[in-house]
């Protein structure tokens, strides 16, 4: 357990969370970048997304006369929510304060509260794409966080805890152990994954074709800074999924002290899980066609019955008596 | 008995056998009668993997047999007849429509955890120390009912029957280190018999009825129209 008095460990903390939000555009490059190729284009350069946010911070906002206060607030509370739910992440340090004082369903519970925010602004403004948009995200997040709350759920059985910190060097400190259940959670964690950061099977983040995006139709009437925070969170999000995904039932390499050469160690791994993880992430759109939106409650039925079969094995093969 | 302490063979039997659990809920859900008979084959070789994994891991050499005989029965011979079935009745494109195919799942999840909460006895045993699976293929053969229960198409109903088939043949190898040869092979035999039998009868259904909807055979008279 981190030591949250530990003044060392809040630096650690914060430059961790700046770092987050700094390398999260680069992942998005990435796994663009990956899925062009793969598909026969050169496709865009790395520094492509911060180009654009820049140019989107530097742009006027527009915001139409018929909007509320919400509309002009829920990009800054969006960012804010999604930025929050990173830093409890560790991403090079298990000992983080943050990790301490704030579990995994504070993590559910803020990617909840940003995307009610999110969902409240699409609507705000009146436009029939803006409410088709938010309808279908909570039709899709409403069956999408039972999955995740369930595939977290059995990680932190076996763990005996909630918190991600224990919950990682758990994992770490039993070795190599083959367990059934964190087979079934991976996979449901994956599809929630895909599902809530509207990639290829759920949403198509590269187009704005008008009659199947989800995203983008709610945040179709943000121009300037609002645009480039809702941007810039979203980039955070696809980030965030990774590295719990790639820390939690991968560890091996994270450090767990503050020492240079372990956090240089740290930094590696989780470099190579990314860039690993965003690979398997554009083969799969590569392959994947784009489905009706009828067809994602089956898909996201699939995820909650992969992460129940991960709990039920959990406590038929790996409790016993 | 922690999973820590088993060894990485017996940990690889635990992982085999929940992902043979995961076919039998993907057979429930399966719409396609092809994509359910590749389900079907994968499950068999899935048991197989467990047969042999127990036979390295207690060093029981008869169970290698059993494995192979599995391997051979289930993953290919008896796939490949039902497949050259579903092409003799010309029935590779069939799609059946589920009814409710959340709530089988659901009533499917329940299952799991009767079988769990009905076989918690024999944890206290002092069996093979892979007896936890009972619970596992109890529910594969409940599965297994569930799904003959639930569809209407013969094909899919027989391949339902097999798969609890392969939930006892799962209990057996996991608790008790398989059954005597004798007894393996006279259930092999039972098995494909009833495979080449179910073929003779489809095609007879299909005389009689025009389709393999088992519905159909409840209505005393021919007529479209008299169809609900």
């Amino acid at each position: 357990m981190a030591d949250y008095l530990n003044p060392a460990a809040w630096i650690f903390a914060f430059i961790q969370a700046l770092l987050f939000a700094a390398a999260a555009p680069l992942l998005v490059a990435w796994v663009r970048r990956v899925k062009s190729r793969l598909q026969n284009r050169s496709g865009p350069e790395l520094m492509q997304p911060y180009r654009d946010l820049y140019k989107l911070f530097g742009k006027q906002a527009m915001v139409s006369q018929n909007t509320s206060i919400i509309f002009r607030a829920a990009p800054y509370i969006v960012f804010c929510t999604t930025w929050l739910a990173a830093a409890i992440i560790p991403l090079v340090v298990t000992q983080l304060p943050t990790a301490a004082i704030a579990d995994v369903i504070v993590l559910v519970g803020f990617l909840a509260l940003g995307r009610f925010f999110l969902a409240l602004a699409g609507m705000d403004v009146g436009t029939a794409f803006g409410g088709m948009g938010s309808s279908r995200e909570m039709l899709i997040s409403a069956l999408a966080e039972p999955a995740m709350l369930l595939a977290v759920f059995t990680v932190a059985m076996t763990a005996h805890s909630t918190n991600l910190s224990s919950v990682i060097e758990h994992v770490l400190n039993s070795g190599i152990i083959l367990r059934p259940s964190y087979l079934f959670a991976l996979f449901a964690l994956m599809l929630v994954a895909v599902a809530e950061t509207g990639r290829i099977p759920i949403d198509n983040p590269a187009t704005h074709l008008e009659l199947t995006m989800v995203h983008e139709a709610m945040i179709l009437e943000y121009s300037g800074r609002h645009l480039a925070l809702m941007e810039w969170a979203a980039h955070i999000k696809l980030m965030l999924y990774g590295v719990l995904i790639a820390n939690v039932f991968f560890p091996w390499g994270i450090a767990t002290n503050f020492s240079t050469s372990a956090v240089a160690i740290g930094l590696l791994a989780i470099t190579l899980k990314l860039i690993l993880l965003a690979i398997i992430l554009a083969i799969s759109e590569t392959v994947l066609a784009k489905m009706r939106l009828f067809r994602a409650p089956q898909y996201l039925n699939l995820a909650l019955l992969l992460a129940l079969l991960g709990m039920l094995s959990h406590v038929i093969l790996e409790v016993g008596t | 008995m922690n999973l820590l302490q088993l060894s990485l063979l017996e940990q690889a039997i635990f992982v085999s056998a929940a992902l043979i659990l995961f076919v039998s809920f993907s057979l429930l859900a399966q719409r396609r009668l092809v994509a359910s008979i590749h389900a079907f084959a994968w499950q068999g070789a899935l048991v197989a993997a467990v047969a042999a994994l127990v036979a390295a891991a207690s060093g029981e050499n008869h169970l290698y047999m059993s494995a192979i005989l599995t391997f051979g029965l289930k993953a290919l011979l008896i796939p490949w007849m039902l497949h050259r079935l579903v092409r003799m009745l010309e029935l590779e494109r069939h799609v059946e429509q589920l009814k409710r195919p959340a709530l089988v799942i659901m009533a499917g999840a329940a299952l799991v955890i009767f079988s769990y909460w009905v076989s918690l006895p024999i944890g206290r045993l002092d069996m093979a120390a892979t007896r936890n699976i009972v619970a596992i293929s109890l529910s594969v053969v409940m599965l297994g009912l569930l799904m003959m229960v639930t569809r209407q198409q013969a094909v899919v109903q027989v391949i339902g029957f097999m798969s609890m088939e392969n939930g006892l043949f799962l209990a057996a190898v996991a608790a008790t280190h398989g059954m005597p040869l004798v007894v393996e092979l006279g259930i092999a035999f039972d098995v494909l018999v009833a495979a080449v039998i179910f073929g003779v009868f489809f095609f007879h259904i299909r005389e009689n009825i025009d389709s393999l909807d088992v519905d159909r055979l409840n209505l005393l008279t021919e007529k479209e129209d008299d169809k609900p």
